[in-house]
C-alpha cells in the first residue's frame, strides 16, 4: 500500500479517523507520518488528519464523474484545472461538477447545506415553496382522516398561496 | 484622485481607536465573498471580462451611504508603495496587492469598511472593528450586503448557497477573524497546545499578515474554517467564544510568568528596551518581536508613563513601506534598516527603562 501523501514510499502507519459515524482512513509512510506529527498522537490534531484527506479527495474528483475532461459549457474550466488550481472557473461550475465536489465539501465543512443568509429576493421564494410542501401535507392528512372541515381550509389557504405568488412556476413542485 | 497617503488615517490617530480587551485583541473582521452570477471568478476571467465586472461592481459599492467620500480606486492606479502600505494595515490581502488591471478598492473615510472587487472573488467586503468586536462587525457586514444585493445580481443556489471560486469559502462565504497579541502564551511555551486545541474546533491560526505568513511580533489571525452547514451567527459564536477563552488563557500566562518566573519576564522585557533603544541598525522583524515584548511590558505595568499607543504606532510605522513612505530615495533594506533604528531611538528617548518590581517575598 502506497504512502497517500508522497505517493512515493509504501505505507507504514495506518490512521482511521471516526467522525459522525463515518469512518476516514489515511495511510502514511514513515517519513510523512513524522512530518505530518502523526507519529505522536498526543499531538496530533483532527485539523491534520481532515487536511489529509481533505488532500486525498481533492484527487479524487478527477477520477470520478467524467474524469478530467469534464468541462464546464458555461466557461470552459475543466475538471484538471480544478485539480491543478483548486479553484473554479464560474459559478456554474457547482452544478457541472457537482458529482465530484460532493466528497470534497463532506470533508471541508460542516455540513453540505447552506443554512446561512439567503438574497431578499430568494428568500420569499423559498420561504413559500416550503410552505406550500407543508401545507400539501396538512390537505392531504386532512382528507385521509375525511376531516373536509380542515381540508377546506387549507384549500383556500393554498389558493390565496399561489395567487400571491409571483412565480408560480417554481410552486408547482 | 484622492491621495492615499492623506486619505488614510495616521498611525498615531489607529493606535487612539479602542474596543473590548484591546489589550489582547488588536482587530475584529468579518469577510463576506460573493460573486455575480454569470460571469467567470477573476482567477479564470480574461482581462476584458474583469473589467467588465469591476465596471458593474464599483459603482454599486460606492453608491452605498457607508462609502460616502470612500477612497475608490482600480489597482491599476496604486503605485507598489501604496499597495504595500495598504497591506501593513491590513486593509487588503497579499493577494490582492499582487493584482492589477481589472481589480479596485473602496476604503469608507473611518476604515470600518473596505471592499476589494476581483480578488480572488468578485466582491470581498470587510468590515473592521478594533479589540473584541466580532458580532458589530456582522451586523455591520450584514447590513452593507444586504444594500449591496439589491444592486447586483449574486451567484446563489439554494443548496450550496453563495457560490465562490474556492469551494473553502462555499455557503455563507463568510470569514471572521480577530488579530490577538499574545505573547504570554509564546513565553509560557503554551501557544502550541493552544493552536492544536483551536485547530480541533475547525478554526485556523494564522501569522501577521494572514495565510502562509510567521506570527511576527507574537501577533495571531484566529479565524472559522468552515463556512458551509452553519449559519453566520453560529460561525461568530463560536470564534467569540472561543477567543473569550483564549484572552483568559493569555492573562493567565502572563500572571502564571510574573509569579513563577518573574526574571525570565524582566530580562526578556529589559533586553527588548535595551536593543529598541540603543540600536543603530534593526531590522523589521527583529523590530516587531522587541516592540512585542514592550508592549507586555507595558501592559504588566514595568512602564508605567507609556501608553501603549506609543507602541502600536511604532509596531505600524517601522514596516519598510511605512518607512519607505517618508524618505524620497529609493532605500535599500540597509538603509531602512539604519533609518528604523534612529527613528525607534528617538521615540524611545524620554522613555525610562523598565522599572522592575521587586518579586514578592516567599511566605
Amino acid at each position: 500500500m502506497q504512502c497517500s501523501v508522497c505517493k512515493e514510499k509504501p505505507a507504514t502507519v495506518f490512521l482511521t479517523h471516526i467522525e459522525n459515524d463515518k469512518m476516514h482512513k489515511v495511510n502514511l509512510c514513515e517519513d510523512c507520518a513524522k512530518k505530518k506529527g502523526v507519529d505522536n498522537p498526543t499531538t496530533f490534531s483532527l485539523e491534520d488528519a481532515d487536511l489529509l484527506l481533505g488532500l486525498g479527495a481533492a484527487q479524487e474528483v478527477a477520477q470520478t464523474a467524467g474524469g478530467a475532461d469534464l468541462k464546464c459549457p458555461r466557461c470552459g474550466f475543466s475538471q484538471a484545472d480544478f485539480k491543478k488550481t483548486g479553484r473554479l472557473g464560474c459559478p456554474e461550475c457547482y452544478q457541472v461538477f457537482a458529482e465530484g465536489l460532493a466528497g470534497l465539501l463532506k470533508t471541508m465543512h460542516k455540513g453540505t447545506r447552506h443554512t446561512g443568509k439567503t438574497p431578499e429576493a430568494l428568500r420569499s421564494s423559498r420561504d413559500a415553496t416550503e410552505r406550500l410542501k407543508l401545507l400539501n401535507k396538512k390537505l392531504a392528512k386532512a382528507i385521509e382522516s375525511e376531516d373536509f372541515e380542515l381540508a377546506a381550509k387549507v384549500r383556500d389557504e393554498l389558493k390565496q398561496l399561489n395567487e400571491r405568488a409571483a412565480t408560480p412556476t417554481n410552486l408547482t413542485k | 484622485m484622492k491621495d492615499l497617503y492623506e486619505f488614510l488615517i495616521t498611525p498615531a490617530e489607529t493606535t487612539r481607536l479602542h474596543g473590548p480587551h484591546d489589550r489582547i485583541v488588536m482587530s475584529s473582521r468579518v469577510r463576506l465573498a460573493r460573486n455575480l452570477k454569470g460571469a467567470a471568478f477573476p482567477g479564470w476571467a480574461k482581462k476584458p471580462e474583469r473589467i467588465k465586472i469591476m465596471e458593474t461592481i464599483r459603482p454599486a459599492v460606492e453608491s452605498l451611504p457607508e462609502m460616502k467620500d470612500a477612497f475608490s480606486e482600480v489597482m491599476d492606479n496604486l503605485g507598489a508603495l501604496e499597495k504595500q502600505i495598504l497591506v501593513e494595515r491590513h486593509l487588503i490581502s497579499r493577494e490582492h496587492a499582487a493584482k492589477s488591471s481589472g481589480s479596485g478598492l473602496v476604503l469608507n473615510r473611518e476604515e470600518t469598511f473596505c471592499v476589494m472587487i476581483n480578488e480572488e472573488d468578485h466582491l470581498r467586503m470587510q468590515a473592521l472593528r478594533p479589540g473584541l468586536q466580532l458580532r458589530e462587525a456582522w451586523s455591520a457586514i450584514d447590513k452593507f450586503d444586504s444594500a449591496l444585493e439589491k444592486k447586483l445580481d449574486y451567484a446563489f443556489s439554494n443548496d450550496l448557497g453563495y457560490l465562490t471560486a474556492c469551494p473553502t469559502n462555499l455557503g455563507t462565504g463568510i470569514r471572521v477573524s480577530a488579530m490577538l497579541h499574545l505573547p504570554g502564551l509564546v513565553l509560557a511555551e503554551q501557544i502550541n497546545p493552544i493552536i492544536q486545541s483551536v485547530n480541533k474546533l475547525g478554526l485556523a491560526v494564522r501569522g501577521l499578515y494572514g495565510e502562509g505568513t510567521e506570527a511576527l511580533g507574537n501577533v495571531f489571525q484566529v479565524s472559522n474554517q468552515m463556512t458551509l452547514g452553519e449559519t453566520e451567527t453560529t460561525i461568530v459564536e463560536r470564534l467569540d467564544k472561543v477567543l473569550l477563552q483564549i484572552i483568559e488563557h493569555e492573562e493567565n500566562a502572563r500572571q502564571t510568568l510574573l509569579e513563577k518566573k518573574p526574571k525570565v519576564v524582566f530580562n526578556h522585557i529589559g533586553r527588548a528596551y535595551g536593543i529598541l533603544a540603543n540600536a543603530h541598525s534593526i531590522s523589521s522583524k527583529e523590530t516587531m518581536n522587541l516592540l512585542s515584548l514592550m508592549r507586555l511590558g507595558v501592559d504588566l505595568g514595568l512602564f508605567p508613563e507609556v501608553n501603549r499607543s506609543l507602541v502600536d504606532e511604532l509596531f505600524i510605522v517601522t514596516q519598510p513601506a511605512h518607512l519607505q513612505k517618508q524618505f524620497s530615495d529609493k532605500l535599500t533594506a540597509e538603509e531602512r534598516d539604519l533609518l528604523r533604528s534612529d527613528m525607534v531611538r528617538e521615540r524611545l528617548k524620554n522613555v525610562s527603562r523598565p522599572s522592575v518590581k521587586p518579586p514578592k517575598p516567599e511566605n
